[in-house]
């Protein structure tokens, strides 16, 4: 049986907001090229990409995006190579300046943060984990991990025995007196993320952690990042260009087109309601039973209904749902916050799953 | 560990066998003899030819054995040397060949060194065939009959002339003028060091090749091979004045000794030494042989020509 | 669509190059029939222009500054007194006598014991059983002593490049302005003809030890700047950029990642700067630097080729023991971190072991004559006087022999390829010649190239020694010819067969470390006072290079791509031309662009052995004071040489590597 696409045991995003946003980001842009400040709020930034290359020697690697992110919520930002989202997440961390727009982390401007406080905030506030790992090839796995606390000074006694705690976290007991290319992708990719915890951040950034491991690897590392958002609740950020990695881990998705944020919204919506062609596109293959709740497949209630069937939420999956509704005799009720929102027949369950027949 | 333990035996047992035997090395300390705090340091300049090497071998040899000085050996290029005047890193300089514009410099302008009398060398500075050469064609030690065979001393490098080889650089030369001004069929090429001339003098007294070039005496090599001077318009006082218009032979050297103004005041035994050191070019040849064929160091080709000319240099440290 | 119109235009664009190269030099030569003669800026050699005359002027006056200013002195002076305290340390430590001792403070046996020990520490047992053979084998030679005082030299020499160079090239790899700043700098530094700045540097420091090792380091310092500043910038950059999102501050950065993972790269800096160091030991005896070079330079003098050859081999051991070593502690740098703690231990207890034996290897040469003096007879030591003999009679053998078959191929080269090619470049017009090479370096080069070249040109009119310039020129071009087809030739065959690689490396290190006064006499013998003897010192010291960049090459090439190319019935021949050399390419080209460079560098070699032209100006330079100026003139041209063809093949180089990028990307 195939893994559901997204988790059930998943920690739902707080939805109720009692402090600021982790992350809140409106209007950012970044372009890349000779007088890159000079483009921004005139003519030229509504230009196409090739034509504003031509025209300024400037690319425009993300334009104008906005989106919040709530704590111990996970965002998943999906696009194509060259789609701007490496550059967004370094953006928001400053590893790359922005060219305009606000970052607020936890209420707080990034951009106005000068090179100290910026430091601070990298030591304790947030972390990345990369594409490439960027270990220290030098170093055993220990002292990779410890990397990130030896950087803030912590003395070395403590700093290993943490170090010690977060590879237990990761699954590397065993490991830390190995060299880092003693260890498989995976193991270093553990390494990385072990890393990125063991200064105990409240966001984490991802940067296409996994695109570099192969795909069985790949799945074992998203349930470990599951497991650890689960475990330890932090708000991630996390950057692919994997659309099944983003519908697993998202609870919103952010998806980018030539530096451009094109739909936000959750896996089910992006799904269900794409925005566009390109979208639609993009979600075409997605076996839509595994992500679509059955709130996208009920219909109105009719006078008519008869409602002595059972009850559902509307955030179940289509796929849950299936064995409830076909073995009900009378439609499926649709329920979300104890209000009867809608029904669910067999044919309406069956119309998704025959569709994704080949 | 304990291996560690069973090496550092081993090699205790082994010095102490080794310390068994052996002598020790004693501190010479400060029991120099009493003379030796008199005369001091003598710093001497040696220009790299085998001639000058024999001059400073036996003042050397007699400074550090009948006067007790502490001489120190500079291995220098002339001008070099002179700058070493100046700075006082060279007390003597012991065969000056000519180099009036040094001359100038440091003993007229910064007046830091002085001349100290003649070595009693002659340097005899002109063209050179080798001897199977002049034995063959006897008349070509003429300089009227060298375009005559001009044709047969081309090479690759004398672009359809015949080749006149010059070698050293160190010397101002009058060459490339006398060329023109004598009207020879001939090209200046510069073999770039005195290595190079004397080696192509060898592989043409060898090979029997067609050879002339720059040379001069004394000079080592002519005990191996006696070269042949080429008689060009002789030397007349004055007429190598104007360098462009030169067509006489090369001026006879007088070689000198040069010292440093210091050092000729010091009052120091060596200073009288160096000033009373007069020799001939047989004597020199005769070291400088020894040095340059016979293999013999310094210090020994000194000394074999210290003993077997003691009436020589007796007169150089009488004072 | 568009990639494929991209590749016509490109193979369009490529054809017309050789054709226009070939166009520009067919327009010369039919150029040069009535032109030729004309306008060739020729300055017979005693000859001086006002330039030249200046700089006499400007040395005088620097000259007489020295004796009258204290400021100017007194700055000189600070240098020169810490240089010659550390030199004469280092020296009464293992060569000279001290300390009212009749001998240094350790003896041979303690050097050797604590050589083999530090070569094991950094690097390897195989590498120490090398230095302890390396070590003894100058005693044996009998030059003991003189081994030590190059030794001494040359560690002093490379200490100070050290401490100054990797501060400044971690500095050069973070900063892109002091990287541009220092590179010209350094250029200048490697292509100026020692000879030039060696007699002013006695002016300044006397003459001296710190002389000797001044003059060393301002040819050895720059490329373990260089390399330093290249190990830093390859630091992967995703290491640093996550050190950056950690929080860590420059320094930070710069202690735990850049240098660290630069430690490699660094390390080999540090094995190009010994080996530069050490090839100068022949040039600074010049100006009275102790050690070796004496030897060679006394036994020039009396063209005894076995007693250089003797010391000659002492030095090339020096180097290569050296060398091993460094290249084992670069490697032993990742190794260190990996040992097992078995492993580990039993290290412990050798280097236990030796430093017990060295403690008391230093005892018993500190104490005992036969540990201090290097037994065997005085002179010639136990084999020296064998080896010297040995060669003097091989040398004389063949330049007895081989006369004849030397004398036809020097004329067959200087008649059939110099000749032609010096009358072409040093007989034309000199704005005809600047408008050829601007016109080639163009078509070779991209147009990017020409401001560079416009202004080389420029300067070497101005040097007054445009004719000289060229002449040298022709040589270098001839000699580099050769190299190459050597390189090519034999750098195939070393890439192709590892018992060919095993054979000829060591001797190729030998050649390149060799000092060149060494094999000047037998050359001289057998090729006579001559530029072809100046080409083949130059072949002889850049050919090694050359090889072994090609082999390396060509051993680079995957091995499944000949693998291919030999199951689709491919001919050896048809590897080599078609798969081994076209994707080695770069390092072909890499080669051609270090063999002119290297060639280069021996012109003023060149101009002790026949050469002429600018070589031998600045050896004139040197030796005669009238001529200082001209000298100094002819070094600068030989560095503005250097700098147009080597800017030149290193833009030809890219620009093919872009177009070899293109036409892969189809």
């Amino acid at each position: 049986m195939p893994e559901p696409l997204i988790s059930a045991e998943r920690v739902p995003a707080a939805t109720v907001q009692d402090g600021p946003p982790a992350l809140a980001v409106s209007k950012l842009w970044k372009v890349f090229g000779p007088r890159a400040d000079k483009i921004v709020g005139t003519p030229l930034a509504e230009l196409p990409r090739p034509e504003l290359l031509e025209r300024t020697g400037c690319v425009a690697a993300v334009r104008d995006i906005s989106f919040t992110v709530a704590p111990t919520e996970v965002f998943v930002v999906m696009g194509l190579s060259g789609s701007g989202k490496s550059t967004l997440v370094r953006c928001l961390t400053r590893l790359v300046e922005p060219t305009s727009g606000d970052v607020l982390i936890e209420g707080e401007d990034l951009r106005a943060a000068d090179q100290r406080r910026l430091r601070e905030l990298r030591r304790h506030r947030f972390a990345m984990v990369f594409q490439h790992f960027g270990l220290l090839p030098h170093r055993r796995v220990l002292d990779n991990v410890a990397y990130g606390l030896e950087i803030r000074g912590v003395a070395k006694a403590e700093r290993l025995r943490r170090a010690g705690e977060v590879l237990d976290l990761v699954g590397l007991s065993g490991y830390a007196d190995h060299f880092p290319d003693q260890l498989s992708g995976g193991m270093q990719q553990r390494v990385g993320l072990g890393r990125a915890l063991a200064v105990d951040p409240r966001i984490l950034f991802f940067d296409e952690p996994f695109s570099a491991l192969d795909p069985l690897i790949r799945r074992d590392m998203q349930n470990e990042v599951l497991r650890l958002h689960h475990e330890v609740g932090k708000t991630m950020v996390f950057i692919t260009h994997d659309l099944h990695e983003a519908l697993r881990l998202g609870d919103r998705i952010l998806i980018m087109r030539d530096g451009a944020a094109v739909q936000i919204g959750r896996p089910d919506e992006v799904v269900g309601a794409p925005a566009d062609d390109y979208v639609r596109d993009f979600v075409a293959d997605v076996p839509k039973s595994h992500v679509l709740t059955i709130r996208w497949v009920m219909r109105p209630v009719r006078a008519d209904d008869p409602l002595d069937g059972p009850e559902l939420g509307a955030d179940v999956v289509v796929r849950d749902a299936v064995r409830a509704v076909l073995s009900s005799a009378a439609p499926v009720k649709v329920v979300h916050d104890g209000e009867l929102v809608g029904m669910v027949d067999d044919e309406a369950i069956l119309r998704v799953i025959v569709a994704e027949e080949p | 560990m304990n291996k560690t333990g069973k090496l550092i035996a081993v090699v205790t047992v082994g010095t102490l066998a080794l310390t068994a035997c052996g002598s020790k090395i004693e501190s010479s300390g400060s029991s120099g003899e009493p003379s030796k705090a008199a005369c001091g340091t003598v710093n001497i300049a040696v220009n790299p030819w085998v001639g000058y090497q024999a001059d400073a071998a036996v003042i050397a040899y007699l400074a550090t054995k009948e006067l007790g000085c502490t001489v120190t050996k500079k291995n220098l290029t002339e001008e070099v040397s002179w700058q070493g005047f100046g700075t006082g890193a060279v007390d003597v300089v012991l065969e000056n060949w000519g180099h009036p514009d040094l001359k100038k410099t440091y003993i007229e302008q910064q007046k830091v060194a002085v001349e100290y009398g003649l070595t009693g060398n002659k340097g005899i500075i002109g063209w050179y065939v080798p001897p199977w050469l002049a034995q063959e064609y006897p008349d070509i030690t003429d300089w009227n009959n060298l375009n005559k065979y001009a044709d047969r001393f081309k090479t690759s490098e004398s672009g359809g002339k015949g080749q006149l080889l010059l070698g050293d650089p160190s010397f101002v030369t009058n060459d490339e003028a006398l060329v023109k001004n004598l009207k020879l069929d001939f090209k200046v090429v510069y073999a770039g060091s005195e290595a190079a001339l004397i080696q192509a003098f060898r592989t043409a007294e060898q090979q029997k090749q067609w050879m002339i070039g720059y040379f001069y005496e004394p000079q080592w090599f002519l005990s191996e091979v006696k070269l042949v001077h080429v008689n060009l318009p002789p030397y007349t006082a004055g007429c190598d004045a104007d360098p462009a218009k030169v067509a006489c032979d090369y001026a006879p050297f007088d070689l000198d000794k040069i010292v440093s103004k210091k050092f000729a005041d010091s009052g120091s035994p060596a200073a009288a030494l160096i000033k009373n050191f007069q020799w001939t070019n047989e004597h020199q040849n005769a070291v400088a042989l020894d040095i340059a064929v016979n293999k013999l160091s310094d210090d020994d080709a000194a000394k074999k020509w210290v003993e077997a000319n003691s009436d020589v240099w007796k007169a150089w440290i009488k004072s | 669509m568009t990639t494929l119109s991209a590749g016509a235009v490109r193979r369009a664009a490529r054809l017309p190059r050789s054709w226009l190269f070939g166009g520009v030099v067919a327009v010369w030569v039919l150029l040069w029939i009535p032109l030729h003669g004309q306008d060739t800026l020729a300055l017979s050699t005693s000859e001086l222009t006002s330039l030249h005359e200046r700089l006499n002027d400007l040395r005088d006056a620097i000259n007489n500054t020295r004796g009258s200013s204290p400021v100017f002195s007194a700055f000189f002076d600070v240098i020169r007194e810490a240089v010659d305290a550390l030199t004469v340390f280092l020296q009464s430590l293992i060569s000279q006598p001290a300390y009212g001792r009749p001998v240094p403070l350790i003896g041979w046996l303690g050097v050797v014991v604590v050589a083999t020990l530090a070569a094991y520490a950094a690097g390897n047992l195989r590498v120490a059983v090398l230095t302890a053979a390396g070590f003894t084998s100058f005693g044996l030679l009998g030059y003991w002593q003189q081994s030590m005082d190059t030794l001494a030299l040359t560690v002093a020499a490379v200490l100070i490049c050290l401490v100054i160079g990797i501060p400044l090239g971690i500095w050069a790899g973070l900063s892109d302005r002091l990287h541009r700043v220092l590179t010209p700098v350094l250029d200048f530094m490697q292509t100026m003809p020692t000879f030039v700045y060696l007699a002013p540097l006695t002016l300044f420091f006397l003459i001296g030890p710190a002389s000797g090792v001044i003059a060393t380091l301002i040819y050895a310092m720059p490329p373990v700047i260089r390399i330093t500043a290249h190990g830093i910038r390859t630091v992967a950059f995703s290491s640093v950029e996550a050190g950056t999102s950690l929080g860590a501050t420059k320094w930070q950065l710069l202690r735990t990642v850049r240098v660290p993972l630069a430690k490699r790269t660094i390390v080999l800096g540090v094995n190009q700067t010994v080996m530069c160091a050490l090839s100068m030991v022949t040039i600074a005896a010049l100006i009275d630097a102790p050690g070796l070079g004496q030897v060679v330079l006394r036994a020039l003098q009396t063209l005894d080729v076995g007693t250089a050859f003797r010391a000659g081999l002492a030095i090339v051991i020096m180097a290569i023991v050296l060398d091993r070593v460094t290249t084992a502690a670069r490697d032993r740098v990742e190794a260190r971190y990996r040992l097992g703690p078995k492993a580990r231990g039993r290290r412990r207890i050798v280097l236990a072991g030796l430093g017990v034996a060295a403690a008391v290897a230093l005892y018993l040469s500190y104490t005992y004559v036969w540990a201090a003096f290097f037994p065997g007879p005085a002179g010639t030591g136990v084999v020296g006087g064998q080896v010297a003999a040995g060669v003097t009679d091989a040398s004389d053998w063949v330049q007895l022999h081989l006369g004849a078959v030397t004398d036809a191929i020097r004329n067959a080269i200087s008649y059939g390829l110099l000749n032609p090619l010096q009358a072409l470049i040093a007989q034309s017009p000199w704005y005809l010649v600047s408008a050829v090479v601007l016109a080639l370096a163009w078509i070779v080069a991209g147009p990017r190239i020409v401001p560079t070249v416009a202004v080389c040109l420029g300067l070497l009119v101005a040097t007054g020694l445009w004719q000289e310039a060229m002449v040298t020129l022709a040589a270098t071009l001839v000699a580099t010819v050769i190299v190459m087809a050597l390189g090519i030739a034999v750098g195939v065959w070393m890439g192709r067969s590892d018992r060919a690689d095993a054979l000829i490396r060591p001797t190729l290190d030998a050649a390149q470390v060799m000092p060149a006064f060494v094999y000047l006499v037998p050359f001289l013998g057998l090729f006579g006072a001559s530029r072809f003897t100046a080409i083949v010192a130059a072949v002889v010291f850049a050919a090694p290079v050359a090889i072994k960049l090609v082999a390396d090459g060509v051993r680079g090439v995957p091995a499944t791509v000949v693998e291919a190319a030999t199951s689709s019935g491919s001919s050896a021949w048809q590897v080599v031309t078609k798969v081994q050399l076209p994707l080695a390419r770069q390092s072909v080209t890499l080669a051609a662009n270090q063999g002119l460079i290297y060639v280069l560098s021996m012109v003023v070699v060149g101009g002790l052995v026949g050469a002429g032209a600018l070589g031998y100006l600045v050896v004139a330079g040197f030796s005669q004071s009238d001529l200082y100026g001209k000298g100094l003139a002819a070094g600068v041209a030989v560095v503005l040489l250097g700098v147009l063809l080597d800017r030149t093949t290193q833009a030809a180089a890219r620009r093919m590597d872009a177009g070899t990028r293109r036409g892969r990307d189809q």
